[in-house]
């Protein structure tokens, strides 16, 4: 999905910022005036049709897929996730439950459903767009992913710890960029996600239209680049390390008001 | 000695192990490209720096920096390069991934994290401002081995610096180093004018 006026505005507008006498003023101008015209909602369009789709072997939509709030709830729902799912018996954030409720109510293959899970500018995934769509229907509702029940406890543990385990050939951990605070990689500010008040903003505004690229980004696909760029070997799309981390993350932001799909840069 | 600051490193452990996260990594990671499995095979500063959550206790911190002292390779002859190829090499922020093509030219990715040249704007604060390096601390053999060393492997200074080890990891050649001190020590380069 191409937006070429769009992208024409974006870099106009980026262009001088990165030069600019006073450049953090400068592109927190920029981001508030592409946060004023998100093509995220057409990604929520396409995603609600996606989502009433008979598809698969069993030729059956996903709306009796269940997310937390019983089959086929949307409203609020994203705003509960990860949670523990008792069917499943795992921690599963929206892609994990998701990538469930294909293999099982549609009798799809679950390599076959999560193998082009990240999109391209041109072919937007199946999964980006059903993300926009089920968490455009939190907006306004406060974050409240599980944080009661022993697995729910033990994602977030193995999260925190992923998030501050330093391997492979660069020494990385996720807090190396995102454990300090006032901080920044070239002009992009890093939040310390392992900070409350620097982890709500971010997490309630995730899934994100990304201007820069022109694609609707969820938050598996932010957990496999940041690995990437972190030089590790691949995560495992919807994997308990991603769905812990994620966990993590989101019970740090616990409470902010879901305001996504969001634009970043 | 050794034995036993590791055996307070275990003993003074968080709910979840190192070990066991690196079990998590094996299980829910695959190779790609040339990002091969071993990489998620913790070494003793890793180690140790996941544990203390980069504050290890004095003595564990010098005694695995003197280890990695031990790594670093300094050439015969001039440490000091070509300032404009150290420039590009700073500039640049390829090398290591699973999407950069294995015997591609990796760069240093330098201004993600330090200013260099003062003409560029565009530089991350991760680590010090290395603007005027040279000018400020000359540029004799002492701090010009100082600079490959740090560049080579940043963890024989500072235990669990954030920077990455980029000689030992192999992702910029010994040239590419040499080049890089250019940048920070020739009196031409812009990050002394």
């Amino acid at each position: 999905m191409r937006l070429p006026l769009f992208l024409l505005l974006a870099f106009c507008l980026a262009a001088p910022a990165a030069r600019a006498q006073d450049p953090k003023k400068e592109i927190e101008k920029y981001q508030r005036m592409i946060a004023d015209s998100s093509p995220a909602e057409l990604f929520e369009l396409q995603g609600e049709e996606l989502w009433k789709k008979p598809q698969g072997p069993r030729k059956v939509s996903l709306q009796r897929c269940d997310l937390g709030l019983g089959a086929g709830v949307l409203n609020g729902a994203y705003a509960g996730l990860p949670r523990y799912f008792k069917d499943a018996d795992r921690v599963m954030d929206l892609e994990t439950r998701l990538l469930y409720c294909m293999t099982t109510l549609q009798g799809r293959d679950g390599a076959e459903a999560s193998r082009a899970a990240f999109g391209t500018a041109d072919r937007p995934s199946e999964m980006e767009m059903l993300s926009a769509y089920i968490a455009g229907l939190s907006r306004g509702v406060r974050l409240a992913p599980g944080a009661a029940h022993s697995r729910e406890k033990a994602a977030y543990a193995l999260g925190k710890a992923l998030f501050f385990h330093r391997a492979g050939p660069w020494d990385f951990s996720c807090a190396s960029c995102h454990g300090e605070t006032g901080k920044r990689i070239r002009m992009q500010e890093l939040p310390a996600l392992g900070k409350p008040e620097y982890a709500r903003p971010v997490v309630a505004t995730w899934p994100a239209y990304r201007v820069s690229t022109s694609e609707m980004r969820t938050m598996q696909w932010r957990m496999n680049d940041c690995y990437r760029q972190m030089r590790y070997p691949e995560p495992e799309f919807a994997s308990d390390a991603t769905v812990a981390i994620i966990t993590y993350l989101t019970v740090n932001a616990r409470g902010e008001p879901y305001r996504g799909p969001g634009t970043k840069r | 000695m050794r034995a036993m600051l590791f055996f307070a490193a275990v003993v003074l452990s968080s709910p979840v192990l190192s070990q066991d996260v690196t079990e998590v990594l094996k299980r829910d990671f695959h190779a790609r490209g040339q990002a091969t499995m071993d990489r998620v095979d913790q070494d003793a500063l890793q180690f140790a720096c996941t544990k203390f959550t980069d504050k290890p206790p004095a003595e564990l911190a010098k005694l695995l920096e003197s280890d990695q002292m031990k790594t670093i390779v300094f050439p015969a002859g001039s440490l000091v390069g070509d300032w404009k190829r150290g420039e590009a090499i700073a500039q640049s922020g390829r090398g290591a991934t699973w999407s950069d093509p294995k015997n591609a030219p990796a760069g240093g990715s330098c201004y993600n994290c330090h200013q260099l040249s003062p003409q560029e704007a565009s530089y991350g604060t991760i680590g010090p401002s290395l603007l005027r390096f040279g000018k400020l601390r000359g540029n004799g053999p002492e701090i010009q081995k100082y600079a490959y060393g740090k560049i080579y492997n940043a963890k024989a200074y500072n235990l669990c610096s954030q920077m990455p080890r980029l000689g030992y990891s192999g992702t910029l050649t010994e040239q590419q180093i040499k080049d890089l001190v250019a940048l920070l020590l020739d009196p031409e380069s812009p990050v002394n004018k």
